[in-house]
């Protein structure tokens, strides 16, 4: 039942919440179906003896329109609908002050992911994972950078819009540690499929340590293969889109990739992060994700090579 | 069109047959693990491999068919595993990475091409 995408286990007290209303919902809805199917079946099976009067029979029916097509339904539905509103309610702000806020902004296809700097901390700048804290509600400030996009992470709350010009708010809580699969929730386009999130849930010295780790601009690369991918990176056309903080990268077309090989995958959930998946995807990234909006870069094989040893030095 | 039909099934014939290319030490199975593991099909589209669709490299459909490796060497097992182990040994400046692949997993990827008949 803990599948990645499982709806009807929570694992945050939104998702749960939730989840409980779900489970209701399913319960009734088989009953009802259940009950209205074997009523059906007997009715239409019932053999009727000649003496009673059509008028008795009807009156029996009438019995059973009113008690069974409409006091019980509209308990059951005013039940439902309490339920409803009163989940509503529990879901629809945290219990307490959320402990912090990630924007969190929709692209086609992948999600750029913000924590805003204070002081002198920059602000860090990630992509499709949200490193989270467990146990603190977490505010999400959604938007788009294209079109509707829907975020959704199914256990740990249910979906919200992602619109276009429009500042929507969310909020999740980890109960556990652990890594919580998410996945665009309205239909954007070719790579819709192709749009995963992760919400990772850590012990709030592990989330201290993760943040200051991405907080790091990255060193000069010292071994010369990757200094050789660095002056491709900055030759051809990467730096168009993408940033890396620490050079002259300043794109914001793409995802920021600062800390690149922190991450655990390519692509928005597409390809495990590995040195194989990166030089394939670099390489030619319309054949693993048709549509998308990086091209392929036309490099000799030592560039991709001095271009792969170089991103992974961006720890 | 009929003289190249010709010419291909006779190729076929000369070809055909159970002749089976063993890699000593390798296991086609874990070879196959073993390149969902290093990503090759982010690259090349492998039949067998559901993941392995890229077009970045060649195609390996018919690897144990196959004459050359990158045009260089003859494929044999040997130059094969040397191949996936360290690509640049064989053809320096080739796109192809070379990815850590151990002498090992290297044996098991070998065996498993060397199925695609």
């Amino acid at each position: 039942m803990n599948w990645p995408l499982a709806i009807l286990t929570g694992a945050g007290p939104v998702a749960s919440a939730q989840a409980k209303l779900g489970w209701w919902l399913l319960v009734v809805s088989v009953v009802v179906v259940v009950v209205v199917t074997v009523l059906v079946l007997a009715g239409g099976f019932r053999r009727h003896s000649n003496e009673t009067s059509m008028v008795e029979r009807e009156g029996a029916g009438v019995r059973w329109v009113v008690v069974g097509g409409m006091i019980v339904p509209a308990i059951v539905l005013t039940l439902t609908f309490a339920f409803t509103i009163a989940t509503e309610n529990a879901t629809a702000a945290p219990p307490k002050v959320a402990g912090m806020t990630v924007d969190v902004i929709g692209h086609r296809w992948w999600w750029e992911v913000r924590y805003a700097g204070g002081g002198s901390a920059p602000t860090v700048i990630t992509a499709n994972e949200i490193h989270v804290p467990v146990g603190i509600p977490v505010r999400l400030e959604l938007t788009s950078a294209d079109v509707i996009h829907s975020f959704w992470i199914p256990r740990l709350a249910g979906k919200t819009d992602v619109v276009p010009g429009q500042r929507n708010v969310a909020w999740i809580q980890a109960d556990k540690p652990g890594i919580y699969r998410g996945a665009c929730a309205e239909y954007c386009g070719l790579q819709h499929s192709n749009m995963a999130a992760f919400v990772v849930a850590e012990s709030p010295a592990q989330f201290e340590q993760w943040t200051n780790a991405q907080r790091d601009t990255v060193r000069a690369p010292s071994d010369s293969d990757a200094a050789r991918g660095l002056v491709v990176f900055q030759k051809s056309s990467c730096m168009a889109c993408h940033t890396i903080r620490g050079t002259s990268a300043v794109g914001r077309i793409g995802p920021d990739l600062t800390h690149l090989v922190s991450r655990m995958t390519i692509a928005a959930g597409s390809l495990e992060n590995t040195r194989g998946n990166l030089a394939g995807w670099i390489a030619n990234p319309q054949s693993i994700k048709p549509g998308n909006d990086m091209p392929t870069t036309p490099l000799r094989g030592s560039e991709l090579q001095a271009l792969v040893a170089y991103l992974e030095t961006l720890k | 069109m009929l003289f190249v039909f010709a010419l291909t099934s006779g190729c076929r014939e000369a070809s055909g047959g159970e002749e089976h290319v063993a890699v000593a030490g390798g296991d086609p199975d874990r070879g196959r693990t073993a390149i969902a593991t290093f990503g090759c099909g982010s690259c090349h589209t492998i039949p067998g491999i559901a993941t392995a669709k890229g077009t970045a490299g060649p195609p390996l459909f018919f690897w144990s068919k196959r004459t050359f490796i990158a045009g260089e060497v003859p494929n044999t097992p040997d130059f094969l595993v040397r191949w996936i182990e360290v690509p640049q040994a064989i053809e320096p400046g080739t796109a192809m990475p070379n990815l850590g692949v151990p002498e090992g997993d290297a044996r098991d990827i070998a065996a498993y091409l060397y199925t695609l008949r």
